[in-house]
């Protein structure tokens, strides 16, 4: 356990030097937040039906996803990975005396934190002070607040676990590109992050349901507006965590036949 | 020009060397605007308009303006990648070729897998052109087709501007990624939605609004008044992209290399 702690850690502190990125990377995601927020006021100005989410859940649904957005972004991924299995270094890798799902799953995490750590708190505080209609406002409770960063923090920890699964399945393509370009785009569509999920239509909805991705990125943002009570979002916390397991199962189950099969590349 | 053709082949032939990995990443490139409009769809069928816009307007602004990203996407991201070229010294080698630096830099990328994109943006065009219940002329074809033209002469622009700064700075800017993408998803909606300011700077400063909303005004037939004027208004592009190669001139004048 020590070691994946410390491999954590590692790409945390690794990760916090980026900060000139980290400015860039707020102005970009603050400008976004912006650019939809007005979009979506628009659209409610003279809406003549009732839309499902009121214009202040939909507002601070879009401020949290652009603060969280490197924790629960689908693609983004790790191009060291990539060359460890596809130049060879892999074998370097396997000589490690720790399981080497965990091994990535905790430098994934580490890596995912530290980018958001440095983002999320000056883009939050932005949000908190702009004027209506683009202020953020706190949560209606302090169980939905609770709530709601239990399942982000599951929610990522989700979102790890289908990004594994994205990195493991370079084993058998061998480039990445593609397939990871695919994977990622529909799994964020589902997931909520270009509409929220009641905005999208019922067909598409029950689809949605059954699928882990809505857990991870749409679930915890409307838990936190209190779209989602918190009673209900008790049991969702429930369900993501049996997402969670059944991913890291079948993650691991995937990485032993990746591991029976592999082929070291190049010498 | 006949240089620029010669780039293209070139590059072609090598893309298609990974003829697996090309198709699926163009695949994919045709997934990425496809989830967008399909954000823009729903939008509209939970709400019905947008502002007095029917989808199928908004859906014509949609298509213009990522026909003309994805088309300077695909022929002009070698600016984008000229930071590097800058800060490895090899921009040295360009100027001593007997050659414009302008078509050596656009020659240096083109990425054919943006087809993909291309090809998503002319069928939301073509998809919205057929709903609309306006009258097509040939006067609102050649509006269109020009449109499209001056959009791609501006995010053109937008690259060689961000590219210039490299001259100065020596690395690449992310506030470049701001406007073109950006301005991308902003102007993919009628401007008439919001702030006055963005109004503004959208029409004056980058004249994204140009080559989009104004000139549709007219092809939707929505104005009244000149429609010569709004017809010439995508010409702003062609003057933006003057500007940018003048800044470009000037930047490559006072080049000084990193001698690595």
């Amino acid at each position: 356990m020590n070691a994946y702690l410390s491999v954590w850690r590692l790409r945390f502190v690794t990760g916090l030097q980026y900060r000139a990125a980290a400015w860039a990377g707020i102005a970009t995601q603050c400008s976004f937040g912006f650019i939809f927020i007005m979009v979506y006021a628009a659209f409610y100005r003279n809406s003549a039906v009732k839309p499902p989410m009121s214009l202040d859940e939909v507002v601070s649904y879009i401020w949290l996803q652009q603060a969280f957005f490197g924790l629960i972004a689908l693609w983004f991924r790790d191009h060291d990975l990539f060359r460890l299995i596809v130049s060879g270094n892999i074998a370097y890798e396997l000589c490690r005396p720790c399981g080497l799902y965990s091994f990535w799953f905790a430098k994934l995490t580490g890596t995912r934190l530290s980018r958001t750590v440095l983002r999320c708190v000056p883009l939050l505080i932005i949000a908190v002070v702009l004027p209506q209609p683009y202020r953020l406002i706190p949560p209606p409770s302090a169980t939905s607040l609770v709530l709601f960063v239990t399942s982000l923090a599951i929610g990522m920890l989700l979102v790890v676990a289908l990004s594994m699964l994205i990195h493991i399945s370079v084993f058998w393509t061998l480039s990445p590109a593609g397939s990871v370009l695919l994977f990622g785009i529909t799994g964020e569509f589902l997931a909520g992050m270009v509409v929220p999920v009641p905005m999208m239509p019922l067909w598409l909805q029950r689809m949605v349901e059954w699928l882990p991705f809505r857990w991870t990125v749409d679930f915890p943002f409307r838990v936190y507006s209190g779209h989602i009570p918190p009673g209900e979002a008790a049991t969702g916390i429930l369900v993501q965590l049996i997402w969670l397991a059944l991913l890291v199962v079948a993650g691991h189950w995937c990485m032993r036949r990746a591991m029976r099969r592999v082929v070291v590349q190049g010498g | 020009m006949k240089l620029f053709f010669r780039y293209m082949s070139m590059h072609f032939r090598s893309q298609m060397q990974y003829r697996a990995s090309f198709w699926m990443i163009t695949f994919g490139n045709v997934l990425v605007p496809f989830a967008a409009f399909a954000g823009v769809y729903f939008l509209f069928g939970r709400f019905g308009s947008l502002q007095g816009w029917t989808l199928y307007e908004a859906a014509l602004c949609f298509g213009v303006i990522h026909m003309a990203y994805s088309l300077s996407d695909c022929f002009a991201r070698g600016f984008d990648t000229f930071a590097e070229l800058v800060a490895g010294g090899d921009f040295d080698r360009l100027l001593v070729r007997p050659r414009g630096t302008v078509v050596q830099v656009l020659g240096s990328k083109i990425d054919f897998t943006r087809f993909g994109h291309m090809l998503q943006a002319a069928i939301v065009l073509g998809w919205a052109a057929s709903r609309l219940p306006a009258e097509w002329t040939l006067a609102k074809a050649f509006t269109l087709a020009h449109m499209v033209a001056g959009g791609t002469l501006i995010f053109t622009g937008v690259m060689m501007l961000a590219a210039t700064m490299c001259f100065w700075t020596i690395e690449g800017l992310e506030i470049a990624n701001i406007v073109i993408d950006g301005g991308r998803e902003m102007t993919q909606y009628p401007l008439h939605i919001y702030h006055r300011a963005v109004m503004i700077v959208c029409t004056f400063v980058i004249p994204f609004g140009c080559v989009s909303y104004w000139p549709l005004l007219y092809v939707l037939g929505k104005t009244d008044g000149n429609a010569a004027l709004y017809m010439m208004m995508p010409l702003a592009g062609a003057l933006f992209f003057v500007f940018s190669l003048l800044v470009w001139r000037l930047g490559v004048r006072r080049y000084r290399s990193t001698g690595s």
